[in-house]
């Protein structure tokens, strides 16, 4: 901890503040890694001991798991497949979704007359369709693509529509006494601050376009991170099990830190408010 | 001074239907404002100021009577009009240069030739060194200068301003009043400008109109005969202020005391 000498003398500016910081950052990760540390010894230390490996596996376990599979090749073989599922589906759902709320955002019409179906559609748990997409597309990736971007098109839709909603009515009225067109409006105002919504939307959706690519694989297919794990269980692998789920958290997190920076680089404008 | 009628506010009314029934928000109002005069309309908060600049912008219709705009019904929306709104209607996703830019990228200006015109109002609002900045980085009181710079850089030919300094400190409203002022000599742009301090309205305008309590309706027009340039920082203290000041309070006081009883 810290040494009590340093809490007693008087506070420079300046200098103090950025060495504070980065202390302050340094702290952080250390305990980060201290939990991530503890958290595996005594995972490692109960496996066996404590509970029966059957159970829980063992970090080593699941490691040397990871690691045959690099070796056979298997695990890239299973992470693109559900990787490309994913991507597409999110691709494919990202720009309907934004295409549809935006269409119906901007025309209110369409939006009354359509409004009963997408509220029957958007309540439905999505992921039931998986058995029908199964049967219509068959085994492979596209039942997997399809469901995946059903699950983002709803996701990023709502959030595109509701964005058009929200758009700030005397925005809109200051550009329009100044002459603007109603395309320039679009251009100017509506499509800017719908963007925020949009990433929002977006973000959200990205661990559900991997449940709809793991979901699909679980439930019929010979390929993907879901049949690795669905295999696995089956064989009562608990480390294999483990280490798909690893992998997947891996590509979650991927996918989610990669959208964090887009939407940085976008929207910088929000960014130093400060 | 010339006075042809610019806007004209013929016996209009607005209604406004609420869950609560409906809510006269003013009737009976007529009103000319004459071009190139700096007219202030004053009276307590919710008398329905902002609903008389709404009607000029053509953004809202009157429920009887009519508005016209030199002499024709003000179109939807008035194109030739600028509007300065109490809150923020700058885009924040936009810098500050940009903003002020907007009006002319509209008409399709070049960005050269449009920034070049903002800079040099950013420079008179005394916001050199700010182009790039974005909105949210900037204080109110820059924020306002900037709307201010936005509203004047296209040159529109009447500019609409509800309670531009109302969120302002004391201090840093009288120097956005001196700022105005010297902006406003410079062009003589006709003005209609609501507020809801005597004072503040005294010190800018031409004529100050005085509104009753909900329902709004006009109580006096009064001109203000004090000779301009204006020192805005001490023509509080001018006797014939003062004498202006008592006269049209006398009008606002019953309202004022009738607004605090109703709201």
């Amino acid at each position: 901890m810290m040494p009590p000498a340093e809490a007693a003398e008087a506070p420079r500016v300046g200098h103090d503040i950025v060495a504070s910081a980065r202390a302050e950052r340094f702290a952080i990760l250390f305990w980060r890694l201290a939990i991530a540390v503890v958290g595996l010894a005594l995972w490692e230390t109960a496996s066996g001991r404590l509970i029966k490996p059957f159970w829980i596996s063992s970090p080593s376990a699941i490691w040397a798991q990871l690691y045959a599979w690099v070796e056979t090749g298997d695990l890239w073989m299973h992470m693109q497949i559900t990787l490309t599922e994913t991507v597409a589906g999110f691709v494919l759902g990202a720009i309907s979704g934004i295409g549809f709320g935006l269409a119906l955002g901007l025309n209110k019409r369409l939006a009354a007359v359509l409004d009963p179906f997408i509220i029957a559609f958007y309540s439905l748990p999505k992921i039931a369709l998986a058995p029908l997409f199964i049967l219509w597309f068959g085994v492979g990736l596209a039942s997997k693509i399809v469901l995946a971007t059903f699950v983002v098109f709803f996701l990023v839709f709502y959030n595109t529509y509701a964005g058009t909603l929200a758009v700030e009515q005397e925005l809109v009225d200051v550009l329009r006494l100044m002459g603007a067109t109603r395309w320039q409006i679009v251009r100017k105002v509506i499509l800017p601050s719908v963007l925020l919504w949009i990433f929002t939307g977006m973000k959200i959706s990205v661990p559900y376009a991997l449940i709809g690519a793991v979901v699909g694989e679980m439930m019929a297919s010979n390929k993907g991170l879901g049949y690795l794990i669905q295999a696995a269980a089956g064989q009562y692998d608990t480390s294999g099990v483990f280490a798909a789920l690893f992998v997947l958290m891996i590509i979650a997190t991927g996918l989610h830190e990669m959208l964090k920076q887009s939407e940085r680089a976008m929207l910088r404008w929000k960014e130093d408010s400060t | 001074m010339t006075s042809v009628p610019l806007i004209e506010y013929r016996d209009i009314a607005r209604r406004f239907t609420t869950r609560r029934g409906t809510v006269t928000a003013c009737e009976h109002v007529d009103l000319t404002v004459n071009e190139g005069e700096f007219l202030a309309i004053v009276g307590p908060s919710g008398c329905g100021k902002s609903t008389l600049l709404n009607m000029a912008a053509g953004l809202l219709q009157p429920s009887a009577g009519g508005v016209f705009y030199r002499g024709e019904k003000v179109p939807e929306p008035n194109t030739r009009v600028g509007y300065m709104t109490q809150r923020d209607t700058l885009l924040p996703w936009r810098s500050v240069e940009d903003n002020v830019a907007i009006a002319l990228e509209l008409r399709g200006q070049d960005r050269p030739t449009r920034l070049r015109t903002a800079h040099e109002w950013l420079h008179r609002v005394g916001l050199k060194g700010f182009e790039n900045a974005y909105p949210a980085q900037l204080s109110g009181g820059m924020r306002r200068r900037v709307s201010m710079a936005r509203t004047l850089a296209y040159e529109p030919e009447t500019i609409l301003m509800d309670e531009p300094f109302g969120a302002l400190d004391a201090q840093l409203r009288l120097v956005m009043h001196d700022e105005l002022l010297k902006l406003w000599a410079a062009t003589r742009t006709t003005m209609v400008f609501v507020t809801h301090d005597l004072t503040e309205a005294i010190t800018l305008a031409d004529r100050v109109a005085v509104f009753s309590a909900r329902p709004g309706r006009i109580r006096a027009i009064e001109t203000v005969d004090l000779p301009r340039p204006r020192d805005v920082f001490r023509i509080r203290f001018d006797p014939h202020f003062g004498e202006l000041h008592d006269r049209l309070w006398g009008y606002l006081e019953e309202s004022v005391r009738e607004g605090v009883m109703v709201g």
